[in-house]
């Protein structure tokens, strides 16, 4: 099917979203299979990994609580490591979803339809991994209540100048209106599975789940508006997101972070970073669940494609970095560019290079765009290059103090990995769990897009 | 279920364009009452029912416009007014660093209020129990199907009017959905009752839990188990196992003179009052004589101890003899003792002990007040117009 298809691909017209001809009823089929079948064997041992993944990360982080964050490898001068490499990281992951669900949806772009679901589900499971990491990092974590403004016993205030106090209420604004954009596009989904199931425990479910949705048009009409005023929000929300995110580092005075340039960049990257996981993801996703005529390669050449062009614009960032260094005329900036890509962390800046910027350069070619095998390679490197950037960043800037008497190394402690790979279990098994548990993909939304699924005349159209 | 009121009559098409048609005709024929349902929404049906647009956007201004100005105000007062600091240099109303919380407050209120209210008012969800629901007809509408009903309830309500407009308009089949019987459930059935139960007994045993032994556990205790030295503990790093240290002998702490008449009984010559009696000596003098000096003396220096013989009862202070005494005397007798009376110089600061002093001179002038005194004391209260 793949060969056929790259021959008769033509680029001029409108690809069909959903291939195949599915009819309604086959949609919902499809989407609804994993909810109505029984898990099969596959589905018990992924779950085993990621949540053994899980486990050890619950045991690393049950040993930081008890002993104190000196089990990790920070030190004097690498304040910032792991904890804040993974928070940057995860939020980055999460941007895809949005982007996916919100900008697309503004952009008009049909093709969303397939991945939306998925992808938004992957933002809000990102967060909560990226939420884990700085809420620990305060050492804490029970006392976390204390970075919101409430009147409390001790008459303080939080610090609003503070770009530390700014990425508390960017994160927990994203992850809630991210939560509430899913819900809302889950609800139709919800009242059909209410209306198709015939377990009587799973009717109760959905029943209160959809809350008494009727796929009414009176209830459609201000359902769109109000999937149109979340996405117009959302928009802006994930671009500060990531920039706010940028501002902990481009607020310092610290050579290496305090960049203009940051917050575009960092938003260039998370959607790098997310499309190559929402890609990583769905390659699995579609296989496993006989998704290829909803998620079609047509899908993945677009994301493999978006990929490409964030990749370029990180890439330009790194040279821009280099630049300003040079033209800046700062010898402490100069000697922290030389030392990143020269100095003893290398190794990780020439990941960082040829993951973000040098592979990504193959999907220029259409027959690596369309394949499975050679994306899902790339998209991988791509992930463990988005880290290593996060890694240099935070790393490499911090480990030569001002002063050479100051100067030190990072490396980090098991405690540290385990942490990571629990985050990782923690993803995949919210992953895992909501494929099985909820429509992977928007039902109504991808009816909407089939061949006929809409009126052919617009006598009295309000739009198009 | 046929002998509950008709709800409405319902229609059941399977292409789109037909139920715009047919839709069209519901609405051009005045009918209002009626809804139609589809699995998705389509495109031109909001012209066809005649709806108005949808007013949402109005919730979303208000709500967004609420929370810029929450921001602004709560970081504005508390930065500003309820507890000012500088921080950076810059000044307490920083606009420029308040805007990432107030956009993201913007964002927050506007998006979450909208959703809320586009549920709870327009849609007033939840509503399971909508006559509709568990029908064929919702069933089909919730596949693949495209469905418009008419309310019996609509003043226009005609079925055999509508029934022949749904055949002509290519219905692939007419429901007449009924209301469905009313249920009533009483508010205390056992079942109700055990959960209530349950709940109150899962709470109380979360609550006791986590405030009276979670909260003594390591790592929630507030760090209440340290390894330090405090001062009433043992020590098993001194030889003598005292935790708590005395200065080494013959060292003398930094900005503390020491008290040259020590161990004299009768100094030949005593230190002079530094401190004038203003009400707040004389405040400090009363709380400390009350706290180190009356359980001897007794409250107004009477010398009626509060020790019930436990201990030798100490002479009035109200004799000739204490009178006399001049103020680096009695000074004296504080910091060194005399006869059982020990020294104080451990448990009062030389500022207390010379406040104690001003304060028992109070004592003495109130006790043994003369006629002249009494003479005075109106004057000056006169002349201070009270």
């Amino acid at each position: 099917m793949d060969n056929k298809e790259n021959i008769a691909l033509d680029y001029r017209y409108e690809l069909p979203v959903v291939e195949g001809n599915l009819k309604k009823s086959d949609i919902d089929d499809l989407i609804a299979a994993p909810l109505e079948k029984k898990a099969n064997k596959n589905f018990y041992i992924s779950l085993a990994l990621s949540g053994t993944a899980l486990l050890i990360g619950v045991v690393c982080i049950a040993i930081t609580l008890f002993n104190g964050i000196g089990v990790w490898g920070n030190n004097q001068p690498v304040g910032w490591a792991f904890d804040i490499v993974n928070f940057v990281f995860w939020v980055g992951i999460g941007h895809a979803g949005t982007l996916i669900s919100a900008i697309l949806f503004l952009f008009r772009q049909r093709w969303r339809t397939g991945i939306a679901r998925f992808a938004e589900a992957m933002t809000i499971f990102a967060v909560m991994c990226a939420a884990l990491f700085p809420v620990l990092h305060t050492g804490r974590p029970w006392l976390a209540g204390y970075l919101f403004p409430y009147p409390n016993q001790n008459g303080l205030w939080i610090n609003f100048n503070s770009p530390l106090v700014w990425d508390v209420f960017a994160v927990s604004t994203y992850f809630t209106v991210s939560l509430v954009f899913w819900y809302i596009g889950l609800i139709p989904d919800f009242a059909s599975l209410r209306d198709r199931t015939l377990s009587k425990t799973k009717k109760i479910i959905y029943s209160i789940l959809s809350l008494g949705w009727r796929h009414s048009h009176r209830q459609w009409q201000h359902y769109e508006k109000a999937y149109m005023l979340l996405a117009g929000f959302a928009t802006p929300l994930v671009l500060s997101v990531h920039t706010i995110v940028s501002f902990d580092f481009a607020v310092s005075v610290l050579p290496g972070w305090h960049t203009t340039i940051f917050p575009p960049y960092f938003v260039a990257g998370a959607i790098f970073s997310g499309f190559a996981m929402v890609v990583t993801v769905l390659l699995f996703v579609r296989k496993i669940f006989h998704l290829e005529q909803i998620i079609t390669l047509n899908h993945l050449e677009k994301m493999n494609k978006v990929i490409l062009a964030t990749g370029m614009m990180v890439g330009y960032a790194y040279a821009m970095e280099f630049f300003m260094a040079w033209y800046s005329g700062v010898p402490t900036e100069q000697f922290v560019f030389i030392n990143r890509a020269f100095g003893p962390y290398a190794w990780a800046y020439w990941i960082m290079i040829s993951c973000n910027v040098l592979f990504p350069q193959l999907f220029w070619f259409k027959k690596i765009r369309r394949s499975t095998t050679a994306m899902l390679v790339i998209v991988i490197l791509v992930n463990v290059g988005m880290w290593f950037e996060r890694f240099v960043i935070i790393v490499t800037s911090l480990h030569r103090d001002f002063l050479p008497s100051s100067w030190g190394m990072y490396s980090p402690t098991l405690i540290d990995f385990g942490i990571l790979l629990g985050s990782f279990g923690l993803f995949f098994t919210l992953v895992i769990l909501f494929t099985k548990s909820m429509p992977a993909v928007s039902m109504s939304e991808v009816k909407a897009v089939t061949e006929g699924a809409q009126p052919q005349h617009h006598g009295v159209s309000d739009h198009e | 279920m046929n002998n509950n009121p008709l709800f409405a009559v319902a229609a059941v098409y399977d292409n789109p364009d037909k139920i715009i048609s047919a839709v069209t005709k519901i609405a051009n024929s005045g009918y209002r009452k009626f809804d139609v349902n589809t699995p998705y929404p389509l495109h031109g049906m909001d012209g066809a029912m005649k709806l108005k647009s949808s007013k949402l956007g109005f919730i979303t201004l208000f709500f967004g416009l609420m929370g810029a100005a929450t921001a602004l105000l709560l970081a504005w007062w508390t930065l500003s007014v309820d507890y000012p600091l500088i921080i950076g240099g810059k000044p307490f109303f920083a606009l420029p660093a308040f805007i990432p919380v107030t956009f993201e407050l913007t964002v927050l209120l506007a998006t979450v209020s909208t959703v809320i209210c586009m549920l709870t008012f327009f849609f007033r969800f939840p509503a399971n129990s909508y006559p509709i629901h568990d029908t064929q007809y919702m069933k089909d509408v919730s596949g693949d199907k495209f469905g418009v009903y008419v309310e019996a309830a609509d003043s226009r309500f005609d079925l055999t009017e509508l029934t022949i407009l749904f055949n002509e308009t290519g219905a692939v089949r007419i429901d007449q959905i009924y209301l469905p019987a009313k249920e009533v459930y009483p508010l205390f059935q056992p079942k109700f009752l055990w959960f209530l139960f349950s709940v109150f007994v899962i709470t109380s045993i979360i609550t006791y839990f986590s405030l009276n032994k979670l909260m003594y556990m390591e790592p929630f205790d507030w760090m209440a188990d340290q390894q330090k030295q405090s001062v009433q503990k043992m020590s098993a790093f001194y030889s003598d196992e005292f935790g708590m240290r005395t200065p080494v002998k013959g060292t003398v702490a930094r900005g503390f003179i020491p008290y040259k008449y020590l161990g004299q009984a009768v100094p030949a010559d005593t230190m002079k009052n530094p401190l004038p009696p203003t009400s707040s000596v004389l405040e400090l003098g009363k709380k400390k004589f009350l706290t180190f000096c009356s359980p001897c003396h007794g409250n107004f220096a009477d010398g009626d101890s509060r020790l019930r013989g436990q201990f030798v009862n100490p002479p009035s202070l109200h004799t000739n003899r204490a009178r006399t005494m001049t103020d680096g005397f009695i000074y004296h007798i504080i910091t060194n003792g005399q006869n059982a009376m020990p020294s104080y110089s451990s448990q009062v600061t030389r500022e207390e002990r010379w406040s104690i002093i001003n304060y028992l001179r109070v004592l003495q002038k109130a006790k043994n007040a003369s006629d002249a005194d009494l003479k005075m004391a109106k004057k000056e209260s006169v002349s201070d117009g009270k």
